[in-house]
C-alpha cells in the first residue's frame, strides 16, 4: 500500500495533471480508507492510470442535483452499489461460505436492497437512474477479497452518511438518514467482528479516533473514493447547496 | 470564534505540515491533525463552537448534557464491569475494553467543550432497583445490561439530531458518536445471542427483538417517511425493520435510563 501511496509523475503526466498524486493521496485519507482499506480502493485508482479515458469510461454523466435532493440521490447511490454488490455476493457465494455467514450477508444485502429501493420511491421523479456498477476488481471467489470489500462499504457508507447529515435542511429527511447510517454502523460492526472475531476491530482504532468517533466524510472525497466502482460519472458538485 | 479561523492558526504554527500538504484542503488538514498531530486541540475547538452555541442555540447545550449524562452512565458501567472479577471472560474483554475507552472518550469530549456547563457526574445504580442484582458477577446479566445500553445510545442520539439542525458541527459530531455507539451495539448484541440463547437476536434489530424488551418499543415500525415499506422490493417484515434503526425521545430515554440514576 504504501508503495501505491508513493507519487506516481507517469500517471500524472498521463492525464494531464488534472488528478495529482497528492490530490489522491489526499481524498483517500480523508475518506479514512487508505489505511483500513486502501488495497481494494488504490487498485482502482491504479486501474484509473491505464485507462485511455480516466474520467469517463462509459461516455455517461449522472447528475445528484441540489439540496436535500442532492442528499438523498447521493445516498441512493451509494445504496444502489452496496446492493448489487451484495446481491453479487449472494448469487456467486466465495468458496466456503459457512451458513452464519450466508444468512449474515443475505440480511444485509436484504438491508440495502430496501434501502436502494426506499429512497427511489421517496425521490420519485427526481431519482437518478439506476447506476452500471464496476466490481471488477474485485474477486468474488475469495473470502478475503468479498469481507474486505464489504467492510470499505461499510465503513464509506457511514463516513457517507455522517458527513452528509449537516448538508441536510429538512429534519425528516435527517431522521430518515440517522434511521439508516446506524445499520450500516451495526453491517460495519458485524463485518469487521467475522474477518476478526472477538478482536477491537469492531470499532477499530484505524477507523474510530481518539476522541472516540467514526469518520464523517464530504461527498465530494466519499465520490472520489468509490468512482472506480461505478462506469458512470457521478456528478455531486451540488449536494446539499 | 470561527473554525476556520482556529485551523488557519494552526497552520501557520505548523510550517512543515502546509508545506507538505500544499495542495491539500483544510479538510484534509484536519483530517491529518485529529488522527495524528493535535488530537488534544480537537475539544478545545470544539469547545469554541459550543461557546459560540451559548449565544445562538440553548438547545445544542442541553442535547450535549444529556448525552453526557449517557455517556457517564455507560462509561461508569464498563469500569465497573471491567473491574468485576470473574465477569467477562478472557474471550470477551478485549470487545469491552475497546467499547469502555469509547465510551470513556465521549465523556472527555464532552466535558471539555462543555466546560463550566457541563453537568457533573451523578451517582449510579446499576442493579437498577434490584431488577439487575447480579450484573456485575454474572456476565448473562452484564451483556444484556450492556447490549440495553447501547442499544438505547443509538435510539437517544437518533432522537436529537433534528434538535442540531441549527449547529451543523456539533450535529456532525453527535453523529459520529452516534455510529460508533451502533458499532458497539452490534457486537454486543452478538455477544447476548450467544450468551443468552436467543437465536433470534441479531447484530440489527428485527422487530423489537432484543435482551430488554421493554427499550424496544418502536423498532417494529414498517412506515418512513410516510410511506409503508410492507412488501417493499419483495422483503420481509423482518429484513424492512431491521433496516432502520428508530429514534427515541429524551423522556422515552429517562423513562428508561431514570432507575440507573441515583442522584
Amino acid at each position: 500500500m504504501n508503495q501505491l501511496l508513493k507519487p506516481n509523475t507517469n500517471s500524472a503526466k498521463e492525464e494531464g495533471g488534472n488528478v495529482s498524486p497528492v490530490n489522491r493521496r489526499s481524498f483517500l485519507r480523508a475518506a479514512g480508507i487508505a489505511t483500513s482499506l486502501g488495497t481494494i480502493a488504490l487498485t482502482t485508482a491504479c486501474n484509473d492510470d491505464d485507462d485511455p479515458n480516466p474520467t469517463n469510461p462509459s461516455g455517461d454523466t449522472v447528475d445528484l442535483g441540489s439540496g436535500d435532493v442532492g442528499v438523498l440521490n447521493y445516498a441512493y447511490a451509494l445504496e444502489q452499489l452496496e446492493a448489487a454488490f451484495y446481491s453479487q455476493v449472494i448469487t456467486t457465494p466465495y468458496a466456503g461460505m459457512t451458513d452464519a455467514e450466508k444468512i449474515i450477508l443475505t440480511d444485509i444485502r436484504d438491508h440495502e436492497i430496501i434501502h436502494r429501493d426506499f429512497f427511489k420511491a421517496a425521490l420519485g421523479d427526481k431519482a437518478i437512474k439506476g447506476l452500471t456498477p464496476n466490481f471488477a476488481s474485485i474477486d468474488f471467489t475469495k473470502k478475503d477479497a468479498v469481507l474486505g470489500a464489504a467492510k470499505l462499504f461499510e465503513d464509506t457508507g457511514v463516513a457517507a452518511y455522517n458527513g452528509a447529515g449537516k448538508l441536510l435542511k429538512d429534519g425528516g429527511n435527517l431522521l430518515l438518514a440517522g434511521k439508516i447510517v446506524s445499520v450500516e454502523a451495526r453491517h460495519a460492526a458485524v463485518i469487521r467482528d467475522l474477518i476478526k472475531p472477538k478482536s477491537a476491530d469492531f470499532a477499530g482504532d484505524d477507523i474510530i479516533d481518539a476522541n472516540g468517533m467514526d469518520k464523517a466524510v464530504s461527498p465530494a472525497d466519499i465520490l472520489a473514493a468509490v468512482k472506480g466502482f461505478v462506469k458512470e460519472t457521478i456528478n455531486g458538485a451540488n449536494v446539499g447547496k | 470564534m470561527d473554525i476556520f479561523k482556529i485551523i488557519d492558526d494552526f497552520q501557520k504554527a505548523d510550517g512543515d505540515t502546509v508545506g507538505r500538504l500544499e495542495y491539500a484542503t483544510r479538510r484534509h488538514f484536519m483530517s491529518k491533525m485529529s488522527s495524528k498531530v493535535a488530537l488534544a486541540a480537537v475539544p478545545t475547538m470544539f469547545a469554541s463552537i459550543v461557546n459560540k452555541a451559548f449565544g445562538q442555540s440553548a438547545a445544542a447545550v442541553d442535547v450535549l448534557n444529556y448525552a453526557l449524562t449517557l455517556e457517564y452512565l455507560e462509561d461508569e458501567f464498563y469500569k465497573a464491569g471491567l473491574a468485576a472479577a470473574n465477569l467477562i471472560p478472557a474471550s470477551d474483554r478485549t470487545i469491552f475494553t475497546q467499547i469502555g475507552k469509547h465510551e470513556t472518550q465521549h465523556v472527555a469530549f464532552l466535558v471539555k467543550a462543555l466546560g463550566t456547563k457541563a453537568i457533573a457526574k451523578p451517582s449510579f445504580d446499576f442493579q437498577y432497583g434490584g431488577a439487575f442484582g447480579d450484573v456485575f458477577s454474572n456476565y448473562k446479566t452484564f451483556v444484556t445490561v450492556s447490549s440495553a445500553l447501547e442499544d438505547t445510545g443509538v435510539r437517544a442520539y437518533k432522537g436529537q439530531a433534528g434538535a442540531l439542525l441549527a449547529d451543523p458541527q456539533i450535529l456532525e459530531y453527535a453523529l459520529q458518536v452516534h455510529s460508533v455507539e451502533a458499532r458497539h451495539a452490534a457486537v454486543v448484541r452478538r455477544l447476548a445471542a450467544t450468551v443468552t440463547g436467543n437465536a433470534a437476536m441479531k447484530g440489527w434489530i428485527t422487530g423489537k427483538e432484543g435482551a430488554v424488551p421493554a427499550i424496544y418499543a418502536g423498532e417494529e415500525n414498517m412506515t418512513q417517511g410516510g410511506k409503508d415499506l410492507k412488501n417493499l422490493a419483495s422483503k420481509s417484515d423482518a429484513a424492512i425493520t431491521e433496516a432502520f434503526d428508530e429514534p427515541l425521545t429524551k423522556q422515552q430515554v429517562l423513562a428508561i435510563a431514570g432507575p440507573f440514576i441515583k442522584a
